[in-house]
């Protein structure tokens, strides 16, 4: 593997998705959670998952990670299969090396004993056979690149604030050189100036790294801001789905017209629901 | 305790309801004043400030928008108005509502006082007993505060809970709040609130936890109602927009000072504060992308992590100069409103928030 952060895309043309998902179901019981749900991310694309609560937006990226199986439908990711559970350890982490997640709350998605160097360290371990002085570099070039001083580095999360926590979550999943990040929320617990900054450094990640994002959001402006399509989910199912700019200018479907409508800006009245929707 | 436990002098409904308007001449002085609030909590032994010297008045009926990021001091100061600091907060300054100052208040004085200032918080769900019934809940301010017979007490929440949109209310009367969304159980807290006929209501960011069509809805409901009763509301948020939207006036917050307040219409496309603009600026815009969004450098402070002697928002600042680093900007009047920066007359028109 380089030593850039460029993955290697091994066998693989240029136009190939870096993940597919195809007709996906997730039933809970008699709930169905996610239906029919299918959608391709190219790679250095930025694709959002857009819904509201119980809309399967979060089911969908626990399937893509392997935290939920799929009812039926299949992942594929890098041309790999994943729609059954990982058979060994290798497969487990071959998959950790296609596919990474960041999640919403930095409070606990970081082990409270583990300084943000050795969580960092502890991903290039996992996933790169290299000796120690590589390793120590690459750490420094990750913490650095997600924008944290030495200090903040060798600091326990509890010591840092929600924005450092979540830089370094970002800087332990891009460790592992994923082709394809999923932000599931990462920003929407952040404070107005530090989402600023996350997004900011997404940005320059994405534009140094070519690595994919599905940014699974209830924030139509963070949206905006970070991907190029989008789909839209209510209830299990695609609604709406296009580039980004179209989905949110000229919605077409009902419900996103009003969570378009819902959202607070210059010289906007809230209203009760009416009949304009069921 | 049972009414015949009570001493002859505890204020009956109307008394409390009294109390607290008696003074609301045809004047109209204002409705809850604030005036010069410090207040310092121990933290690992020391005294920290989380509010530095904040006045505000709510009018009778008027919305004022409260509003700052993390550590900005602004839920403290609704914490601070309806006495709910925590043990050991020492306070400095006066607070008071419709003439009365709040500090004074105890018992049952205190009691009737919260029927009449209700508070609303984020999370709906660690403010209400997880074992009791949403009926007994909704009716009990109204039988132990006020001597409602419980017949009534009960009519009175089905109405209220109708008038925020629950048709099936007797149902939701026996249920248990785990068994209610969150959007259904803010509605129930908003109609809980609005029983005991307050005259102001403390709302804590009680939209922020709900998906956005549903705090489309509850904003809305607490507009209409907060109109019809002549309700005066301090809406406390992080959203700028989100407040503008609903209140008159915005108030923003940040390092436990008030920096700037300006007519909600006025404060987004001209604001009277750098912080206030670099925060509209930071946020992403919904109707277009930018290359760069305007992050503010650095991150929120507290009261007591802020420097003492100078302009809080100073180290953060695009426009800071020497004068800035001088000493603590006074609360100066401008254009209609307050702001707290010495540059505030000589960036006028500067602090565009425009994301070009």
């Amino acid at each position: 593997m380089s030593e850039t952060l460029l993955p290697d895309s091994p066998g693989s043309d240029s136009h190939a998705p870096v993940l597919a998902v195809t007709s996906l179901r997730k039933e809970f019981g008699s709930l169905v959670a996610v239906e029919d749900v299918s959608f391709t991310v190219q790679p250095a694309e930025s694709m959002a998952i857009v819904g509201e609560s119980g809309s399967g937006k979060t089911t969908i990226a626990r399937m893509i990670v392997g935290l939920e199986h799929p009812t039926g439908g299949t992942i594929t990711a890098c041309g790999a299969d994943r729609s059954r559970p990982a058979r060994s350890a290798r497969d487990r982490r071959r998959r950790g090396g296609e596919v990474q997640i960041v999640f919403q709350d930095p409070y606990t998605s970081l082990d409270p004993r583990q300084t943000a160097e050795d969580a960092v360290s502890e991903a290039l371990r996992l996933h790169h056979d290299w000796p120690a002085d590589r390793r120590r570099s690459r750490v420094t070039e990750l913490i650095d690149l997600v924008g944290l001083d030495a200090r903040q580095a060798r600091s326990l999360p509890r010591t840092l604030s929600g924005g450092q926590r979540q830089r370094v979550a970002i800087a332990r999943a891009l460790a592992a050189e994923p082709r394809v990040l999923i932000l599931d929320e990462s920003v929407a617990a952040l404070d107005v100036s530090i989402q600023a900054q996350v997004l900011n450094l997404l940005a320059d990640i994405r534009d140094e790294t070519a690595v994919s994002y599905v940014l699974i959001s209830h924030d139509l402006a963070v949206v905006r801001q970070l991907t190029d399509h989008a789909i839209v989910m209510y209830r299990g199912r695609v609604v709406e789905r296009g580039p980004t700019a179209r989905v949110l200018d000229e919605p077409q479907d009902p419900y996103t017209r009003r969570l378009r409508a819902s959202v607070p800006r210059p010289g906007w009245k809230p209203t009760r629901a009416g009949s304009e929707f069921s | 305790m049972t009414a015949s436990d009570q001493d002859a002098n505890v204020p009956t409904a109307e008394g409390a309801a009294g109390a607290l308007t008696a003074s609301d001449g045809p004047a109209a002085a204002p409705l809850l004043e604030v005036d010069g609030l410090t207040v310092r909590l121990p933290v690992g032994g020391v005294k920290r400030a989380v509010l530095r010297d904040v006045s505000l008045t709510v009018r009778a009926g008027e919305a004022v928008g409260l509003v700052g990021e993390s550590g900005s001091g602004k839920s403290m100061t609704a914490r601070a108005i309806d006495r709910l600091l925590p043990g050991g907060a020492e306070v400095d300054g006066q607070i008071r509502c419709s003439g009365r100052d709040v500090s004074e208040l105890a018992g049952a004085d205190l009691r009737a006082f919260r029927t009449k200032v209700a508070m609303i918080f984020q999370d709906p769900r660690a403010h209400v007993n997880p074992v009791r019934r949403i009926g007994d809940f909704m009716t009990e301010a109204m039988r132990t505060n006020l001597g409602v017979p419980p017949r009534y007490a009960q009519m009175r929440a089905l109405d209220m809970l109708a008038q925020v949109g629950i048709d099936d209310g007797e149902r939701r009367m026996r249920q248990y709040p785990h068994e209610l969304s969150g959007g259904m159980l803010q509605r129930v807290m908003i109609a809980a609130a609005l029983l005991t006929d307050p005259r102001l209501l403390l709302a804590d960011e009680p939209t922020t936890a709900l998906d956005v069509t549903t705090q489309a809805e509850v904003m809305a409901i607490l507009d209409e109602l907060r109109r019809e009763y002549g309700l005066a509301m301090l809406f406390i948020t992080h959203d700028l927009e989100l407040a503008a939207a609903i209140c008159d006036r915005t108030v923003v917050m940040y390092a436990g000072q008030i920096v700037e307040v300006r007519s909600s219409e006025l404060l987004h496309d001209d604001p009277l504060h750098p912080y206030t603009a670099a925060l509209a600026a930071a946020r992403p815009d919904i109707a277009r992308t930018t290359a760069r969004l305007r992050a503010i450098p650095g991150r929120p402070l507290s009261a007591f992590e802020a420097p003492a002697d100078e302009c809080a928002f100073a180290p953060r600042c695009p426009h800071a100069s020497d004068a800035c680093r001088a000493g603590v900007p006074g609360l100066t009047a401008l254009d209609g409103g307050l702001s707290r920066c010495v540059r505030a007359a000589e960036l006028r028109g500067q602090l565009t928030v425009s994301h070009e």
